[in-house]
């Protein structure tokens, strides 16, 4: 034991590698409140960043890896410190620098994005497999949208349900849209807040060069982390892009009159808001309208809505690749919101939160009791 | 029109001296001042160049005095610190020795060049490319007059809180006329809401209530409550402001306050006074010691107004003084200096979903609970909960829409202290348990810290931590029927629910939701948080940028009663001076416009951000007013037919000046 010595350089390398947020954090402990880790197990989120402007920072500590990009700190934080920076940034120091290791799952996950594009390590040549029977043309320099789907859909068999609901509502829709060649590679989110700093900008370089290629303008996405990476990362790297998430897309459409539903959808579903569009990005209207729209389907809320939504315990950050402990499942949590609005259905718009959701309807046996659906699937059924 | 006063070497050809500052080693240790003065020496008309170590001084100002008399000079050059800092200094030497101070020019080579440029050589250049360019200036200066106006004795106060009570007082003790106008039916502002003070534990009313008094019956100052200033117009000295006297349809030369009208009044509305804690009657006085003690029709809550029935205020009224057929008025006045005291609002926390603010029974704001608080207040004085019964434990939370990006970044200085002040009062009236969750406490003034020791003397809990939330959902048997209040312990680094009966917020104190053109009415500027700003934050805080209008209290920016009436009495000070002198100097500079060349197209009449210039019909030209002008130079470059020109910045004046800076 004994008196801890501030460790300045420790600290300046943190900052060097983005966590200047930092600096501003007059240690309040808002955060610590709010961060929804504090609901499963205890965590003071605030004494973390304390130690990391002391720079007296663990880098095998397990609580590095934590961060699921919720916002709900940042939202509320009266400095407004952006924590998840913080987090990147020591994550920097430990993939980069070789200052600690990363999570076992994680590490996978990258060497699979580092040789073949893709999260699933699966060949990059059967990307756009999932669209083979489904009649999609390929993008071309005439067309006016290109629908970049997210690789975890494209890849796994489970939830690549919700790409053909897209496809099918685009076309009934008459959007004139095309998908990528296999040239594009994964938009790199996990890989970039995991702290693979210099794997992600080659990901970027490839994707921007390869999507300027097809000569893309306007891109529609599924998953809200390529709307995170493309919308906020990719314009420092030439990547200027038009990025559309698919619930703005299909909201002005309906309001356009192009997309009208027309077979009921006799449900109670209830709507789980994501994250990092949610709160981060303020899309809170567009998922409601369309779901609102469709007849038959009631709509209730969950008692955290909006702004105040509960992480489904995350995708963001690469914590889909991490293994969460049962018992700090915050989809456990929530899902227990969601049976208590009386729905039939928790609807979701994220491949990840449908993942958690799953997994947590599986464990917890609740097969019997709740569907979960990504919007586009109650979409399309209200369109046959 | 400016009078040509004849000096001595008016008319001859121009010599100018040149003095380049030393200023120790701020100018010395980086431009060669040897250099420069040699350089000098061989431009156009200059008569003498020489150097000094500190020209501000007396032996500086003497080597002016003394070459203007014995080398016969009619110009002056002193190249050395900014004008801002001593162009008066050199202006009044250059006139004590017989020279127009407008034949006078400045040439910045400290905070420009030595303070500003690294390389010693590049700094010589440059300040001898900024003395040529004073000196060519100066060639061409011409002698201007300033003129005097007198000033009028009387004074406009705006906002009857403590702040324009004190500042009232203090010039009308002084002799002098005060017009107090205040917006609400009486005035006492803020402070006369609040129950005890601290750190004394003064009862307010105790103590505002007397000066609430001699102010509404000195014989200096003209009381208009219920009353809003509605245009100003005019400059230091002489102003000319209109005032809209709202009907209180009550005449307040018949009433006497005695009351009956209220009592008899079957209509409610909810109280302002009280916060929406209680309700007052149509026709009402905010509170019992209201100064005037006259009441007020509301019209949105009488009942004849509404449906055309009642009037039983006019029925009981002995005296006769209901007039439902009061108009507003206009009153016009003229005073010579404004002091505006416009006081705060109360920041409403209900965008602050989390704390439960309005959904929550039972979470008050700071000021409500001070009106809790208060022996005549809604609960009369009882510390009580919704439901009447009193609380077991109080959380008082700080910085509630403080020190928060979210809503505003400052700090408001005087909740920690309100804070203290309400757990005291908790203790004192109640048995409960007092907890307050802080990030810091400041407790800055006289006796302030000390107050704070006595608070940890009567066993209040201190948890530092910003709460996440306030909510009613129990997690167990002891938090049902409870809000708890979620956070962070960041000196334990545990999370901690605390469950209490009450909560009180300590809400931020911000800019009246009517500043904005409450500063375009008078001619001043808010800051970025939205209070008045005054002309130096350190060494001038109670004056503004425009002449003649004062700020005093809260409405500069929070601060407790102390600080307040401090500025108060220090702005009433700035006035009396003003008075006391009688006249202001108006500036030189001015723009005149040559009515021979003016076509009378008025574009700089819209232009004119002072208002200065108006358009003279039987004659087709515009007229500007030299006493308005502040030289801005607007209407200049705007003239199509180039009929402005500005004294003291001539177009020969500017190009010359930039000849020299490019030789």
């Amino acid at each position: 034991m004994g008196a801890i010595i501030p460790a300045k350089e420790t600290a300046s390398i943190i900052l060097e590698e983005g966590g200047n947020p930092l600096e501003l954090c007059y240690q309040c402990g808002l955060c610590t409140g709010v961060c929804p880790w504090n609901q499963v197990r205890d965590f003071s989120l605030r004494k973390l960043i304390h130690r990391t402007q002391m720079g007296i920072i663990d880098f095998e500590d397990e609580d590095l890896w934590r961060c699921t990009n919720c916002y709900a700190c940042v939202k509320r934080c009266p400095r407004g410190v952006e924590v998840p920076h913080i987090m990147r940034a020591m994550r920097r120091v430990i993939m980069e620098v070789g200052a600690g290791k990363a999570p076992e799952s994680f590490r996978i996950t990258v060497k699979n994005i580092a040789s073949v594009g893709n999260p699933i390590g699966e060949p990059a040549d059967k990307r756009m497999d999932w669209a083979k029977f489904l009649d999609v043309k390929t993008f071309t320099k005439s067309t006016e949208y290109l629908y970049f789907p997210c690789c975890y859909q494209a890849y796994d068999l489970g939830i690549q349900r919700v790409l053909r609901a897209a496809v099918y509502i685009m076309k009934k829709a008459n959007v004139d849209f095309g998908i990528p060649n296999n040239n594009v590679v994964c938009c790199g989110e996990s890989i970039r807040n995991g702290g693979a700093e210099n794997l992600w900008h080659n990901l970027a370089e490839t994707n921007i060069k390869a999507l300027k290629e097809l000569g893309a303008k306007k891109i529609v996405v599924t998953s809200p982390h390529c709307y995170l990476v493309f919308k906020n990362d990719y314009p420092e790297l030439g990547g200027d892009f038009e990025v559309i998430h698919i619930s703005q897309l299909l909201s002005d459409l309906i309001k356009e009159g192009k997309l009208k539903f027309t077979k009921p959808v006799n449900k109670r579903v209830t709507l789980h808001d994501t994250c990092c569009v949610g709160r981060r990005e303020g899309i809170y209207d567009e998922p409601r309208f369309i779901l609102n729209s469709i007849p038959g389907l009631e709509l209730v809320e969950m008692r955290d809505s909006r702004e105040y939504s509960l992480c489904c315990g995350g995708g963001c950050m690469g914590r889909i690749w991490m293994e969460t402990k049962k018992g700090e499942r915050f989809s456990d949590i929530r899902l227990g919101q969601a049976l208590d609005t009386g729905a039939g259905t928790l609807s979701v718009y994220c491949p990840y939160c449908m993942l958690n959701f799953d997994d947590t309807v599986l464990v917890q046996d609740k097969g019997n009791e709740i569907e979960i659906k990504d919007i586009l699937e109650l979409a399309s059924e209200a369109l046959e | 029109m400016a009078k040509k006063k004849t000096t001595p070497n008016e008319n001859t050809e121009p010599k100018i001296g040149v003095y380049v500052c030393h200023c120790g080693s701020n100018i010395a240790g980086t431009v060669d001042v040897p250099q420069v003065v040699e350089f000098v020496k061989e431009l156009p008309a200059v008569t003498v160049a020489r150097e000094y170590k500190f020209m501000c001084s007396d032996p500086g100002q003497g080597m002016i005095k003394d070459d203007i008399k014995n080398l016969k000079l009619n110009r002056v050059v002193v190249a050395s610190c900014s004008p801002l800092l001593h162009e008066p200094t050199f202006r009044h030497a250059v006139q004590e020795a017989g020279i127009n101070p407008y034949l006078f020019e400045m040439a910045n080579i400290r905070e420009q060049c030595a303070w500003t440029t690294v390389d010693h050589g590049e700094a010589t250049e440059k300040a001898k490319a900024l003395v040529s360019a004073a000196v060519k200036r100066v060639y061409y200066q011409q002698p201007l007059e300033t003129r005097e106006v007198p000033v009028n004795p009387s004074t406009l106060i705006v906002g009857g809180g403590i702040a324009g009570i004190q500042a009232a007082l203090e010039i009308a003790n002084a002799g002098y006329k005060v017009y107090l106008v205040e917006r609400e039916p009486s005035i006492g502002g803020h402070m006369i809401q609040f129950d005890k003070t601290f750190p004394t534990l003064d009862c307010s009313a105790c103590i505002l209530t007397p000066k609430m008094t001699s102010a509404g019956s000195h014989p200096n100052i003209e009381l208009m409550t219920y009353s809003e200033v509605e245009d100003v117009s005019g400059f230091i000295g002489n102003f000319k402001v209109k005032v809209r006297k709202k009907a209180r349809f009550v005449d307040e030369s018949k009433c006497n306050g005695c009351g009956m009208c209220i009592e008899k009044c079957p209509w409610k509305a909810a109280s302002e006074f009280d916060q929406g804690l209680s309700q007052r009657k149509a026709i009402y006085t905010p509170f019992a010691q209201a100064v005037p003690n006259v009441p007020v029709i509301d019209k949105e809550s009488c009942n004849y107004f509404l449906k055309g029935k009642c009037r039983a205020c006019e029925k009981f009224c002995e005296r006769e003084a209901i007039d439902f057929e009061q108009q507003d008025k206009i009153a016009e006045i003229d005073v010579g200096n404004i002091i505006l005291t416009t006081g705060y609002d109360p920041f409403d926390p209900t965008p602050i979903v989390k704390y439960g603010y309005g959904k929550l029974p039972n979470v008050v704001t700071g000021l409500e609970f001070e009106r809790i608080c208060n022996s005549v207040g809604p609960t009369g004085g009882k510390i009580v909960l919704k439901d009447g019964t009193e609380p077991k434990s109080v959380a008082i939370i700080h910085c509630v829409g403080s020190r928060d990006e979210n809503y505003h970044e400052y700090c408001s200085r005087v909740c920690c202290m309100y804070a203290l002040k309400y757990s005291h009062l908790i203790k004192e009236k109640t048995e409960a348990d007092v907890y307050q969750m802080y990030i810091d406490m400041r407790c800055f003034g006289k006796g302030y810290e000390e107050f704070y020791k006595r608070l940890s003397k009567e066993g209040v809990t201190f948890i530092r931590g910003k709460p996440a939330e306030v909510t009613d959902r129990a997690e167990n048997d002891e938090e049902k029927g409870k809000l708890i209040v979620v956070g962070e312990d960041s000196l334990l680094g545990t999370i901690v629910r605390v469950p209490v009966d009450m909560v009180v917020l300590c809400i931020a104190l911000e800019a009246r939701a009517d500043a904005k053109n409450v500063s375009q009415k008078f001619g001043i500027s808010q800051g970025a948080d939205g209070f008045f700003i005054e002309r130096h934050p350190k060494l001038d805080p109670v004056a503004t940028m425009t002449e003649g209008v004062f700020i005093a209290g809260c409405c500069q920016g929070p601060k407790d009663i102390p600080d307040t009436v401090a500025q108060a009495s220090a702005a009433a000070t700035r006035v009396l001076a003003l008075i006391n002198k009688g006249k202001v100097e108006l500036e030189a500079a001015v723009a005149v416009i040559d009515e021979e060349k003016c076509s009378g197209c008025r574009i700089c009449n819209m232009l004119c951000p002072y208002s200065a210039i108006s358009f003279i019909e039987e004659e087709e030209v515009s007229r500007i007013n030299d006493a308005l002008c502040k030289g801005c130079g607007t209407c200049v470059a705007a003239c199509p037919s180039a009929a402005i020109t500005h004294k003291h910045f001539t177009t020969e004046e500017i190009m010359a000046e930039i000849e020299g800076v490019l030789a």
